[in-house]
């Protein structure tokens, strides 16, 4: 009895227990639903093997499917992480930046003026490094005028946010350039049986956390973002790492705006990334993260991140239109951040107290 | 409930994960009493006074207060002023970007007839508290503007301005200087004359003597006995709290102290200043010295400390460490130099709330290695073990949150970070803020040993006697100005003199 009480306590304190719970909650709703239907049950969970056109085999399902979409949310999130953790702000910018990064890559890549090639102008790293560079840079003009002119994150994004992707429509000239190649088709694509996206989300998630882990960052990052001025006196250098936090969040934009602009092998302007920013945002918050800095979980931003996504596929899967599924999300979404709200865990709290000193009674 | 009692707890219980930080413990309170609550760091005071305000669920025991009928249990600091408690916290929890008035007044401002705030007549109802108390700011300034001493005042202002019968003051003296810390005591008598029933936590053991009537004391969560000041001369109540004898204060020996003078120069500050907290000054602090800074209350004593770390970057005049010149822009270049500084507010300026014991004791050793030396977390764990085991610090285990310890553990907590960075020179500033009486001979004996091994420290407390104690010069600070300074005859009596403004110079 004491023993499962104990590992009940351990359970609720865990901090990945809101996005485990909220994913798991989904997975449930497409149960019922494939029960409802007459379908087979774990058909939500199901993967099995393709053929593809090109004659290679890949691993196809709702799932994979989930994990193939989600993946550019949860290459944000990473870094909207970063930002939120150390500076208590957003960075509203990571959906232009990535249209941004997208544009200036493909017009590398089909040279300047062109809507439509199948050689590349230049090689094909020289155009994606470019990309991500562009990433970078943004990412830099965010954290200089967040870090070191103490401009409100909100508004200092704002900039790019409305700003970047009309600058991607500049360096293409008005035209959605197309980079009809086989090879930058493959970051959009499937390496062996797996999506690509999926592979470059976990090769990124690896690599910030060895970053994060094996050397101070990470312990740097949450000590500015819990108490800036205890950290300044303490001989951290706040303002560089906030800065740097922005770069790193520019850089994952990049990346993500290549896998974007990959799958459609073009760089539509208008559309890549479009309202992602809110869905990085939502994610490191359904990751149990607060939004207020400090603390952080990178991979609860993740998960977050991909239970966005499967709330998606799910709307999908259950008939609702592409128009309506924002809605529901909002509801959902609402839901989820309600249950991790400070009043209505204190009313929990409270209840359980109650009821335990009923029982004393 | 007897007549004259006007608040009683009995049998209170409460955990925290890991701490049974109060078991069974009673209390009572009587009408016009000002009643001292009594404990080592950790042995549980705040807990059980945040149990009498609603922020803690206690789990076991009730509260009664006079006049209410049946258990109380409050469950917030509102509901507490409510049934007529006020309190003033152990940490100044003020809102630091509001002024000094709204800070009175929040939460209970004066309307005009249109229902809006009636900010004319609360700034002036302010002024007029803070004048009574005889504190001169201007209400109007934002509250981060000013001192964590003043911050402290009008934290009792505040609390001493509401209508009530039970006061709690958790540790308020501890940073204020002799002067205000009787002008609080006034302040308490008069209160204690008409009826009020006070809560007084200290670690400074005659200012209980001087204003208290009755004595409770804690150990470990536990109740050890209720008792008049009569009936507990000083060396039992040591005994109590601590549960054995304290060796003698008075044994810090200053060996070598005296010729420190002749020893190289470590700091040299020529003309320093910072513009609106320090005029220029000159100071040259020896190897193995221990240099005092006194004055009153608002003189510069921190300021004059922060510009030569760079906390606030100064304006003026050049330093020289070990006889070079240097340029210092943030403390980053500071410790680099193989400078540290404890700061006197532990709460904004110290701990690093939601990170664990052991990572803020490596933090500025780790900023001093820089970001691409991580320290292994061996030799982490083994840091953080060794200076939880020299300070003494009440702790479940090296990874609880440091915010989860008691004040005056987060205190060494914060000391124990600057003694890792192992520093040639070390700034502490009120370095045993709320620390007991045990622990504080402890800090004393090893700042008189550090500088026994050629390290040079500025120490500022705003208790002269603590620094009588390990000084062996005094720079005497009037009005943002260092005014000159204090190498012979090292008295209570020549200090005060000196920083109410003697005849010093020399
Ligand atoms: N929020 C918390 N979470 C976990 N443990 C806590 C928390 N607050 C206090 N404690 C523990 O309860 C015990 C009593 O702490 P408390 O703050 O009451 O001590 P105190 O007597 O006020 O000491 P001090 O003189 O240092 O202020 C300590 O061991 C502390 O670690
Ligand atoms: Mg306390």
């Amino acid at each position: 009895m004491k023993n499962g009480k104990l590992s009940w306590k351990k359970i609720k304190s865990w901090n990945l227990l809101l996005p485990v719970v909220a994913l798991l909650l989904v997975m449930a709703v497409n149960i019922i639903y494939d029960i409802a239907n007459g379908n087979n049950p774990l058909a939500f969970f199901t993967i099995t093997l393709q053929q593809t056109t090109g004659n290679g085999t890949i691993l196809y399902g709702r799932i994979i499917d989930i994990l193939n979409r989600g993946s550019e949310a949860a290459i944000l999130a990473i870094g909207m992480t970063l930002v939120v953790s150390s500076s208590a702000g957003t960075d509203i910018s990571v959906g232009s930046v990535m249209s941004l990064c997208a544009s200036f890559c493909c017009m590398l890549l089909a040279g300047y003026g062109v809507s439509s090639t199948s050689t590349l102008a230049v090689p094909l790293a020289v155009g994606v490094l470019g990309g991500i560079l562009m990433g970078v840079v943004c990412g830099m003009f965010n954290g200089t005028l967040v870090a070191y002119f103490k401009i409100q994150p909100m508004v200092a994004t704002l900039i790019l946010f409305s700003a970047a992707r009309a600058i991607g429509l500049l360096l293409c000239n008005d035209l959605i350039v197309y980079v009809r190649n086989g090879s930058y088709a493959f970051f959009g694509g499937f390496i062996g049986l797996l999506p690509t996206p999926l592979v470059i989300t976990a090769i990124c998630a690896v690599i910030i956390t060895l970053l994060l882990k094996k050397t101070a960052l990470g312990m740097f990052i949450q000590s500015v973002g819990i108490n800036p001025k205890a950290s300044r006196i303490a001989g951290l250098n706040s303002k560089r790492i906030i800065f740097l936090t922005y770069v790193l969040c520019g850089l994952f934009a990049g990346i993500a705006g290549i896998v974007a602009s990959s799958r459609i092998t073009s760089a539509d302007s208008n559309n890549i990334g479009l309202y992602l920013e809110m869905d990085a945002i939502l994610a490191v918050a359904l990751g149990g993260n607060s939004l207020g800095g400090g603390k952080f979980s990178l991979a609860g931003s993740i998960i977050g991140a991909y239970t966005i996504q499967a709330i998606t596929t799910t709307l999908y899967a259950l008939g609702v239109s592409a128009a309506q599924a924002p809605v529901f999300k909002a509801v959902i979404v609402v839901i989820i951040v309600a249950i991790q709200s400070e009043p209505v865990r204190n009313y929990f709290k409270k209840a359980s107290l109650a009821k335990k000193a009923k029982e004393v009674a | 409930m007897e007549d004259n009692v006007v608040l009683t707890a009995r049998g209170i219980s409460m955990t925290f994960p890991g701490v049974k930080a109060l078991e069974n413990v009673d209390f009572t309170l009587r009408k016009g009493e000002i009643h001292a609550l009594m404990g080592e760091n950790g042995a549980g005071k705040s807990t059980l006074i945040k149990c009498l305000t609603g922020i803690n669920d206690f789990e076991a025991g009730e509260i009664r207060i006079d006049g209410i009928d049946g258990p109380v249990k409050n469950h917030s600091t509102r509901d507490a002023q409510n049934v007529g408690i006020s309190t003033v916290y152990q940490e100044v929890n003020l809102c630091p970007n509001l002024s000094v008035a709204e800070n009175l007044f929040i939460g209970r401002e004066p309307m005009t007839k249109l229902h809006t705030i009636d900010r004319k007549s609360y700034n002036k109802r302010s002024q007029v508290i803070m004048d009574e108390l005889g504190i001169s700011v201007d209400v109007t300034q934002n509250l981060e503007n000013y001192s964590l001493a003043i911050q402290q005042m009008v934290a009792i202002a505040r609390a001493v301005d509401m209508d009530c019968k039970v006061l709690i003051l958790d540790e308020p003296t501890s940073s204020l200087d002799d002067e205000e810390v009787e002008k609080l005591f006034v302040l308490m008598r008069k209160l204690r004359d008409k009826g009020v029933g006070i809560i007084f936590v200290t670690h400074f053991l005659e200012q209980v003597y001087s204003v208290c009537d009755r004595i409770t004391v804690l150990r470990d969560g536990h109740f050890v006995g209720e008792y008049t000041v009569e009936e507990l001369p000083r060396v039992k109540l040591v005994a109590a709290m601590m549960g054995k004898d304290l060796d003698d204060l008075a044994e810090i020996k200053k060996e070598g102290a005296e010729n420190a003078i002749n020893n190289p120069i470590e700091i040299s500050a020529k003309g320093l200043s910072h513009t609106g907290t320090v005029k220029p000054f000159n100071l040259d602090i020896h190897k193995g010295e221990v240099v005092g800074v006194a004055g009153l209350l608002g003189s510069g004593r921190s300021e004059l400390a922060r510009a030569i770390y760079g906390a606030d970057k100064a304006n003026t005049g050049t330093l020289s460490v070990n006889g070079k010149d240097v340029k210092i822009n943030q403390p980053i270049d500071a410790i680099n130099l193989g400078m540290g500084m404890l700061p006197d507010d532990r709460k904004a300026e110290g701990i690093i709330a939601d990170l664990s014991v052991r990572e803020n004791i490596i933090l500025a050793l780790q900023a001093r290695k820089g970001m691409f030396k991580p320290l292994s977390r061996a030799k982490q764990e083994e840091l953080a073990d060794e200076y939880i085991k020299l300070l003494q610090v009440k702790t479940p285990n090296r990874e609880a949150l440091i915010k989860q310890l008691s004040g005056g553990n987060q205190q060494k907590v914060i000391l124990a970070r600057w003694l890792a960075t192992n520093p040639d020179f070390l700034i502490l500033d009120e370095p045993t803020r709320g620390i007991d009486i045990g622990t504080k001979s402890e800090i004393q004996k090893l700042i008189v040993k550090l500088a026994g091994e050629g390290k040079s420290i500025l120490f500022i407390s705003s208790e002269i006697s603590e620094m009588l104690r390990t000084c062996s010069r005094m720079a005497i600070m009037r009005d943002g100005e260092k005014v000159g300074e204090l190498d012979r005859e090292l008295t209570q009596e020549n200090v005060m003199k000196a920083i109410a403004g003697g005849d010093t110079e020399k």
